[in-house]
């Protein structure tokens, strides 16, 4: 009994003493365990006088709970040492770049038409498409370009024989639209056009989107609203500058030309706007009568508005770039600068 | 449309600067597309008199003169012009004076001799382009000692218009001024004009035999003309600053009257015309040699002026070389007439040419100027070259002239039109400065459309000019009002959008290429296909309709090659054309190319390269979001650009959609291509197509696995294994997975193993071996008997 302080010391020199947790257990199994030192004392407390067990029973489990609550947290202080040591191997680099296929992107065209799109959208136009070899018809005698009007020269058209031909942009889609729904039409018509010309600020094909509404009480200053809305949301400036300068569509009457203040000089004058200020980005007009009329709309009820844009010259205005012809070479070192 | 800004000046002359001046005719709608000075800066010019002339001692080709520049005495200098002579007045760049281009005139020894100034050719002062051959002469009344610039007016704008073509009305003085004159509301006054007194009755026989055509012929014959007259300076000077070189008196009188007035005028040598003139349809294949030396055959659609022995010129586009203006000319006969825009329409681009007077016959000259023009081109005659008029002699086809149009202006019309209530007062104005006589009553405005506005001829064109005048920018802006609608929208269709970003989000970008490809190329992938052919390609590498995306996609693919970028994913959508333009379809489709390496370079990556199974599993992907994998089916095919032995027919409910395979090594070699490629096409159509999703109850009883390893001939299609085993796996088969394929150690030569894990479940129990073993038998027994597969044991 007496040597039982000697015994605790040793018992927690021992404990101490353990690097890891098999060693803690040998410790416990030497100590606390059926065989252990601490468990021979209770065991051998029956040879003690009856008036001195109880006395001596609290010292030894007085003991045992002491070197049992050590152990414990010895236990924890070397498996949290010991899960320290394996977190600390397992560590990686975790600056280095993911695995795996990383994502591709959307042509600047196209990202440019669906924004267009949608900003239409949102506000209940729907989108029409529509072939784009084309007859005459309705690529220009339903739009009031007869033959041998001097407009005709304004686009270089491609053709195919003596009356089919490649778009010169997307109003037949309008046409077909016109001629197949009852107003009120409200009608974005983004895709492919084609013209025969090619320098370095003509691809002979292009994207345009032209819009077209039509309804009872339509007029002027809705297409100036609206046009003055899309280019401000288009930019994301609503103050940008947007002038309207009359012009000449056949197939719209009153029509105009929309100029924005040059978005790369702020309106000082730069190279890209010829150091006018301005930049020209849009045709529109109010829908002529001749146009409703091959359409079978009725003129005096109702009235419409349709204006057009190149894709790409928007997408140029809107992303810096300066060659219109990196569009169709799909030079994936383009192309990657838009995803 | 080129003209000076002083020209203009002499109409109408608002109270504005050049550019504001500019400005507010292109915001009229006649875009103002340069300003230019019309002539460089120089100083120091002054007008001078050449007194005296001697040889250079030491030099043979240069002249010693004296000139007068009005300092007070004569001032030496050195010319070696071949054409300085006495008497002459010149333009003398005194010592001091600053020539374009910074070019400064100082003392100066020649060989020699002391020079003190330059006399200056019209180069030398910026004003002709090409180097002149001599000093510039100038009149002889020219004031000695004045400044040359102020006194040729050289501080002047020449103003360029890019004219709409439906303002023809515009192509002249007269009708910018007048756009001007109202702009600004000021009168315009042109230069004074009356008819010219004919001094004698000798006429020339004009027969027009195509009134239609041609309403209204005015000749008249002026004799004794002297051709050899100089040019006024102020008219050489106006034409320079129109864009128009001088030639010769008679034309350049014609050239300004069409500057001037907007009508377009020929001279014909009267000695050189026979019997009568014609105004007539040409003979088909009648030769005719124009004024530009170019021999052409006539077509029997246009229009000839013509004599008793053949055409003379093409009516309202160009004169002929036999019946013109020459030097020998003593009398001419001058034209002024009237051809419809029909009658002159396409003539000039159906011949090449494209002139003056065809650019504004096309757009409409007005008919009611055809006798003013005569008498104003006689005037000036008159004044340079001499001569005797005759009396105009006239052909009119009244009925055939253009009616007068009246056009109703309804107050309410203008107003819905433009959310705007303009006052009365001001719609009248603008339409009278117009040249458009109004009357008004409360309702509406009658308008009486001018002669030369061919442009207006219905309510909106009268609109169109209020709203113009009155200035687009001070019009109203609203909001269109629309009713709310909700519109159907089919959940079961995948919106193109979608697609692309799925083809994105596996790692592909977008292409966009030309819907046009070189034969050469189309044919190398697809000897069979039949696609248009443009009439007028831009170039022949352009020249034919895609019938397919991969002549696009290989072409993006190559030019990627060559700049170094080895790991190429490439998609677009958009039309192929397919068939001869009367039985043509104009089909969507979406392709998709791949080549290189699997995974991008990294430090993760393997070095694998891409596969057919790569680019399938992207495409299933694609087809997997309709929501219906079983309607799609690919088998074996064979397509010409595409290897034989991996290419497949994709199919779409058991129709044709497209087809995936790698590019064929043939067709490799022959485009030069050295890395294989796999490519895709599928019908838009088919992978937009889906359903909607129909929901299967979830068993609450456990699920059977069985896997069956399948010996089969490797020539046998997966997918007729699998056909096989879903027949007779019962109607609690819930999945095949196909986890692998064998060849090798332990398998015949010639079969290949077919690892499959294939599951059931019951809705509503457990399912018990004996039933789960009867149907691996009936597998096993049926794709024995139909493709001699084995169990591997």
């Amino acid at each position: 009994m007496d040597h039982l302080p000697n015994l605790v010391a040793e018992a927690r020199g021992a404990i101490e003493a353990a690097q890891d947790i098999a060693a803690l257990d040998e410790v416990r199994v030497r100590y606390l365990g059926k065989k252990g030192e601490i468990t021979a004392l209770l065991k051998g407390l029956g040879k003690l006088p009856p008036e001195e067990r109880p006395a001596a029973g609290e010292r030894i489990n007085q003991a045992k709970q002491e070197l049992s609550s050590e152990l414990d947290r010895r236990r924890q202080l070397l498996e949290k040492a010991a899960l320290d040591a394996r977190l600390a191997a397992e560590s990686l680099d975790v600056t280095l770049p993911g695995r795996g296929q990383p994502a591709g992107g959307l042509h600047p065209v196209t990202r440019t038409l669906e924004r267009i799109e949608g900003l239409f959208t949102r506000i209940g136009f729907d989108v029409a498409v529509g072939p784009e070899i084309e007859d005459d018809y309705h690529n220009f005698e339903a739009l009031n370009i007869p033959a041998h009007h001097p407009a005709r020269g304004m686009a270089d058209t491609f053709y195919f024989d003596a009356s089919r031909l490649l778009r010169t942009h997307t109003s037949p889609v309008q046409v077909r639209t016109m001629k197949n729904e009852a107003p009120p039409i409200r009608i974005v018509c983004p895709g492919r056009v084609y013209r025969s010309d090619s320098d370095l600020t003509h691809t002979p094909m292009f994207h345009q989107v032209e819009g077209l509404l039509v309804d009872e009480d339509v007029s002027f200053a809705d297409l100036k609203g609206t046009i003055e809305d899309f280019l401000h949301a288009f930019f994301e400036r609503d103050d940008l500058s947007v002038r309207f300068r009359p012009s000449y569509f056949p197939f719209t009457e009153p029509s105009a030309e929309v100029d924005i203040e040059c978005v790369m000089c702020g309106g000082d004058g730069c190279r890209v706007c010829s150091h006018s200020g301005w930049l020209e980005v849009m045709g529109c007009g109010m829908v002529h009568p001749e146009v409703f009329n091959h359409a079978g709309i009725d003129t005096e009820r109702y009235k419409g508005f349709a204006f057009g844009m190149g894709a790409e010259r928007l997408a140029m205005l809107r992303y810096g770039v300066n060659d219109l012809r990196l569009f169709f070479e799909n030079d994936l070192r383009f192309l990657r600068q838009f995803a | 449309m080129k003209f000076s800004e002083q020209w203009l000046r002499e109409w109408v002359s608002p109270q504005l600067a050049t550019q504001a001046l500019a400005d507010q005719i292109t915001m009229a709608g006649l875009e103002v597309d340069a300003v230019d000075p019309v002539a460089a800066a120089f100083q120091g010019v002054v007008i001078a008199e050449v007194v005296d002339k001697a040889q250079h001692p030491d030099a043979n080709k240069l002249n010693v003169c004296q000139v007068i520049d009005g300092s007070g005495e004569s001032v030496q200098v050195v010319c070696g012009a071949p054409n300085v002579d006495v008497g002459q007045k010149v333009a003398f760049a005194q010592v001091g004076a600053v020539l374009p281009g910074d070019f400064k005139i100082k003392k100066a020894k020649l060989r020699g001799v002391e020079s003190r100034g330059m006399i200056c050719s019209a180069s030398e002062l910026g004003l002709e382009e090409e180097t002149s051959p001599g000093i510039m002469e100038l009149p002889l009344d020219a004031p000695s000692g004045e400044d040359f610039r102020a006194w040729m007016g050289l501080d002047d704008s020449t103003i360029e218009v890019d004219l709409t073509p439906n303002r023809g009305d515009c192509l002249s003085l007269k009708g910018m001024a007048r756009e001007v004159g109202v702009l600004n509301r000021l009168p315009v006054e042109g230069p004074a004009m009356s008819p010219v007194t004919p001094t004698h009755d000798e006429t020339f026989p004009v027969e027009v035999r195509d009134g239609e055509r041609c309403p209204r012929y005015i000749g008249r014959l002026i004799k004794g003309v002297d051709v050899t007259a100089d040019t006024p300076l102020w008219m050489v000077e106006r034409l320079r600053r129109s864009g128009v070189r001088s030639i010769d008196p008679i034309v350049d009188i014609t050239n300004y009257v069409m500057l001037e007035l907007g009508q377009p005028m020929h001279a014909f040598d009267r000695a050189n015309l026979h019997e009568r003139v014609e105004v007539r349809l040409a003979r088909a294949g009648e030769q005719l040699t124009l004024l530009d030396g170019q021999e052409i055959a006539l077509r029997d659609d246009t229009l000839v002026i013509a004599d008793g022995r053949g055409a003379l010129a093409i009516a309202g586009v160009m004169g002929g070389e036999h019946s013109g203006v020459n030097t020998e000319t003593k009398d001419i006969f001058l034209e002024s007439a009237f051809f419809t825009q029909l009658a002159v329409a396409g003539q000039a681009r159906s011949y090449g040419l494209h002139t003056d007077a065809s650019h504004r016959f096309e757009r409409g000259v007005d008919p009611e100027l055809t006798r003013d023009a005569v008498e104003r081109a006689t005037a000036l005659l008159l004044e340079i070259t001499g001569g005797e008029p005759g009396p105009l002699i006239e052909a009119v086809s009244h009925e055939q002239l253009p009616a007068p149009r009246q056009i109703t202006l309804r107050r309410e019309r203008l107003e819905q039109a433009l959310g705007l209530s303009l006052p009365g007062e001001d719609v009248s104005e603008i339409l009278e400065r117009l040249g458009m006589p109004v009357e008004a009553d409360e309702v509406a405005w009658r308008v009486a459309v001018p002669s030369w506005r061919f442009d207006v001829a219905i309510e909106e064109d009268l609109i169109e000019e209020v709203a113009r005048i009155h200035g687009y920018n001070r019009l109203p802006v609203r909001r269109p009002q629309a009713r709310l609608g909700l519109r159907p929208d089919g959940e079961i269709y995948q919106p193109l959008s979608r697609l692309r970003r799925q083809m994105v989000a596996r790692g592909y970008q977008e292409a966009i290429s030309y819907s046009f490809v070189a034969p050469e190329l189309q044919k190398a992938l697809m000897p069979q296909a039949v696609s248009p052919t443009l009439a007028n390609p831009i170039s022949s590498d352009m020249s034919v309709m895609r019938a397919s995306l991969f002549p696009g996609l290989l072409k993006a693919l190559e030019h990627n090659l060559n700049r170094q970028q080895n790991r190429v994913r490439l998609f677009e959508t958009g039309l192929v054309f397919r068939g001869e333009l009367d039985d043509l379809s104009q089909i969507p489709m979406m392709g998709a190319l791949v080549c290189g390496n699997r995974d991008p370079e990294g430090w993760a990556a393997r070095d694998d390269k891409i596969d057919f199974f790569d680019l399938k599993g992207d495409l299933e992907s694609l087809l997997a979001m309709g929501g219906e994998p079983d309607a799609w089916r690919f088998e074996p095919g064979e397509h010409s650009a595409l290897h034989p032995g991996q290419t497949a027919r994709v199919l779409y409910r058991g129709e044709e959609a497209g087809w995936i395979g790698t590019l064929h090594p043939a067709v490799r070699a022959e485009l030069g291509l050295k890395v294989e490629a796999v490519l895709f096409e599928v019908r838009l159509d088919a992978l937009s197509q889906g359903q909607l999703p129909a929901f299967t109850p979830l068993s609450r009883y456990p699920e059977v696995r069985r896997d069956l390893a399948m010996l089969v001939d490797e020539s046998l299609p997966v997918q007729s294994l699998l056909d096989c085993l879903r027949e007779q796996a019962g109607e609690w088969l819930t999945g095949i997975n196909l986890f692998d394929v064998y060849q090798g150690k332990g398998v015949e030569d010639g079969r290949k193993s077919v690892a499959l894990g294939l599951t059931w479940q019951h809705p509503s129990r457990t399912l018990n071996d004996e039933e789960i073993n009867q149907l691996v038998d009936a597998i096993v027994t049926e794709s024995g008997q139909r493709f001699g597969a084995q169990l591997r044991s």
